[in-house]
């Protein structure tokens, strides 16, 4: 297999392993600001229990976003080197300010955040709470803007000739607020939100589902939901302001979100279909018509730019954006359902009676971890064929020193390692979720004792390694 | 030598003192991983992995700011040094994320088998982690293979000779040095004498491997000595840190446990100082063709970039000293284990 392909599948399923990490991290940790907020306030001990467990899963999401990270910012390098040569002077300095302002912030606080509720009074536990929380926005701020960069380049000029050839900054505040960065950063930010709210909906439920933990349960579901409601409402208007700004940026991208191919007053909007990219026609789909032209221009019968405006070689695949962005919308608008449904029955004080509901709580969780990952999905397809929107092709970008073995041999140990820590993961994540909070204050310093009940779990596993450990 | 202090020369001094801060820090842990299995019982390998607990992912945010540093400040040497080194990178980053794990997954279930696992994937890959590094490190001093078109033109193979080895493994020998004294600081009773009886072993294995590195370097790479014949003053740098390493036994002698930690941490900073001067200005040799070099000139972002880097690093140095220094502070004493511990 050519090099392209092979480099493109190894960031595409480091990038999309990496990111069902750190939005877990920066929603948890809104929501524990919350908590613990709500702990010093009120002094309830209960706020104190549930900012304590939340803490373990937090950590455990953001240890392993740091493992997957560290891969990310060595592949711009060692997969794509002549890319990196080209942005070096504009993408590394968001990079740089990414580890300088975001990540010695997080970690540095993270260890009080975990380990030093003994060390240090409440007030500054809080403290660096609101850091790690701070820290984990700022690092999606830098990172957004290097992405955002390459859909949308503004602030730089183009020095050199040939394989020479690089960008260069000429107004660093451009670069950062370029046309797509606000736009983009808010929705990841809320999709984040979503990712962490979720999370604590649905474990929270499956608790009130199995009448345990009901009172701790029943206290995180409401903060959890809280939170929901903002983030997936306010996910509709930045989805919106995004598509609205690529309309006038990117449109051949927002042409492949819909399978517009002929630029055309009257554009309709899918609600979904399958796109024949042969013959350019949407099947089995169900349109509105004239919607996509009123979305953005506010007026159904101003026309919108379509695919075949741009030669064939400028167009990006379309059907797999079609499918991914159409998929996202649709787990976007259910994710705004189950909120508002949720703030229903919690208005009429019969929400944790409501099993059906509770139900679709303990899936909810794989709604916005899809929809995030499929959102990236669109948006990274659809600025094909560019790594660079306009600038830079995707298959310039490679390095020129790495032969597709090296990839293949990397790409398979991916492969290996990961679905080995995806396991871990679950595996960790299962046994918090079953061992459930600590009460306030019952420190165990063996823990040991704690744990008895849980290893009978895994007797089984026990006696299978029991050879090994030997 | 002449030396005039242009954007390129600072970034130069920047990205070494932040890797510097990183082989200082992150060192003691990637250390105290490699020591990790010669600790007997699970307790104790406990007190261990909680001694680097708070400390160990904000070491490595020191490398990952030195490589996001070195990508915008010389985007020329990350990226043929990053694509040059394919494999030997790859494999570091298995180690990287395999020792996070380690460290994140060993106490989270008490199977023995599970936590001899942990141990063991920990203090491989710790010692993995050094020996690449080093061995990088050593590919750096004799030069790589590097065409017109500032890309490299060799294979792994060419990466790995004895010489590259012999820093490797030298490297590993200082981490186990810095670690073992970090550890000797951070426990207490029976653990803290028996890692002390320790502390003399590793010092001798690293004079060993340092002595013969020096000479290996001063016979074959007589271009790392340059600068040092040129401006004979910088010898003092080489006598301090001889003198820095021969302080550890003293202090350790005297029961001053976090003077032989400052001591092992100036020796660090030497020794990459030793090795900066010797490349300066160049950062990546080219060998065999010298004018392929990257240079801190051609290899940079433009003036305006380093500039711009330059406010950043002003304002977020002090922010980042204060934390890292706060962190320090508040975990300073012996290891204490309660219920959020490792």
């Amino acid at each position: 297999m050519d090099a392209e392909i092979l480099a493109r599948v190894q960031f595409a399923f480091t990038i999309a392993f990496h990111y069902i990490y750190p939005p877990l991290s920066i929603g948890i940790g809104v929501i524990l600001v919350i908590m613990e907020g709500m702990f010093l306030k009120t002094k309830n001990p209960l706020y104190e229990k549930m900012t304590k467990f939340w803490v373990k899963i937090f950590a455990l999401t953001f240890g392993m976003g740091v493992a997957t990270g560290i891969v990310m910012e060595f592949e711009f390098g060692t997969n794509w080197a002549t890319y990196s040569r080209y942005v070096g002077d504009v993408f590394g300095s968001a990079l740089a300010a990414e580890g300088i302002f975001a990540f010695f912030l997080e970690s540095g606080f993270l260890a009080i955040l975990v380990f030093g509720w003994d060390k240090v009074s409440p007030r500054m536990h809080f403290f660096a709470t609101v850091m790690v929380s701070l820290g984990s926005m700022l690092s999606a701020v830098w990172i957004v803007v290097a992405n955002s960069w390459q859909q949308t380049p503004a602030g730089y000029h183009i020095v050199g000739e040939g394989i020479f050839a690089r960008a260069e900054i000429t107004d660093f505040w451009a670069m950062v607020f370029n046309p797509s960065s606000v736009d983009r950063l808010s929705h990841v930010l809320s999709g984040a939100w979503l990712a962490g709210a979720f999370l604590v909906i649905s474990i929270s439920a499956f608790y009130i589902l199995r009448n345990i933990h009901v009172d701790f349960a029943k206290a995180s579901l409401k903060i959890g939901l809280s939170v929901a409601i903002f983030a997936s409402l306010f996910q509709l208007f930045t989805g919106h302001q995004s598509a609205m700004g690529i309309s006038e940026t990117q449109p051949a991208k927002l042409a492949a979100y819909e399978a517009h191919f002929d630029t055309s007053a009257a554009a309709p909007l899918y609600l979904f279909g399958w796109v024949n990219e042969d013959e350019q026609e949407v099947n089995f789909g169900i349109a509105i018509p004239g919607m996509l032209s009123y979305l953005i221009h506010g007026d159904s019968d101003t026309p919108v730019t379509g695919l075949n405006k741009f030669s064939e070689n400028d167009r990006p695949p379309v059907n797999i954006v079609f499918q991914t962005y159409h998929f996202m919308v649709a787990i976007g608008f259910a994710l705004i359902a189950i909120s508002l449904l949720g703030l229903f029955y919690w208005w009429r004080g019969s929400l944790f009676k409501k099993r059906w509901l509770l139900i679709i709580f303990v899936f909810s969780v794989l709604g916005p971890q899809v929809a995030n990952q499929l959102g990236w999905f669109s948006a990274e397809i659809g600025r094909q064929p560019w790594i660079v929107y306009g600038l830079l092709r995707t298959s310039e970008g490679l390095s020129k020193a790495v032969e597709s073995g090296q990839i293949i041999f990397s790409l398979i140990l991916f492969t290996l390692i990961y679905a080995l820590l995806f396991a871990l993961f679950l595996f960790l994540l299962n046994s918090k979720i079953q061992h459930g909070p600590d009460a306030p204050k019952s420190f165990d310093l063996e823990e040991d004792s704690l744990r008895t009940k849980d290893a009978n779990k895994f007797k089984f596993l026990k006696n299978i390694f029991k050879s090994e450990a030997k | 030598m002449e030396i005039t202090f242009d954007l390129n020369t600072i970034w130069f001094i920047l990205i070494g003192v932040l890797l510097t801060g990183y082989a200082i820090l992150d060192g003691f842990d990637l250390g105290v991983g490699a020591l990790h299995l010669l600790v007997k019982g699970d307790k104790n390998r406990r007190i261990m992995i909680n001694s680097i607990g708070p400390v160990w992912d904000g070491n490595e945010v020191w490398l990952v700011t030195g490589g996001g540093a070195l990508f915008a400040a010389f985007p020329h040497v990350y990226a043929t040094v990053f694509s040059g080194f394919y494999n030997a990178f790859m494999l570091l980053l298995f180690g990287l994320i395999f020792r996070a794990v380690a460290i994140e997954f060993r106490s989270k279930q008490p199977m023995e088998w599970w936590r001899k696992m942990w141990d063991r994937a920990f203090s491989f890959a710790s010692i993995l982690i050094a020996l690449i590094m080093g061995i990088a490190l050593g590919n750096i001093i004799t030069g790589i293979p590097i065409g017109p078109d500032k890309e490299f033109v060799g294979t792994f193979w060419d990466l790995i000779s004895p010489y590259t080895l012999m820093v490797g493994v030298t490297t590993v020998a200082l981490f186990m040095m810095h670690g073992s004294i970090y550890a000797v600081m951070k426990t207490e009773n029976e653990l803290h004498d028996q890692l002390k009886g320790w502390v003399n072993n590793t010092i001798i294995f690293f004079v060993i491997c340092y002595v013969a590195t020096t000479m290996t370097t001063l016979v074959y790479f007589p271009h790392m000595t340059t600068a040092f014949k040129e401006t004979p003053v910088l010898f003092i740098l080489a006598i301090l840190n001889m003198l820095v390493i021969a302080n550890i036994p003293r202090e350790i002698h005297h029961g001053r446990d976090w003077l032989a930690f400052i001591s092992s941490s100036a020796s660090i900073a030497a020794l990459l100082a030793l090795f900066a001067i010797g490349l300066f200005p160049t950062i990546v040799l080219s060998n065999p063709n010298p004018e392929f070099s990257l240079t801190i000139y051609n290899a940079a972002s433009s003036q305006k970039t380093l500039n711009i880097m330059l406010i950043m690093a002003i304002i977020g140095i002090p922010f980042v000293l204060a934390y890292t220094i706060s962190i320090y502070w508040i975990f300073r004493g012996k290891v204490k284990m309660d219920s959020m511990s490792y």
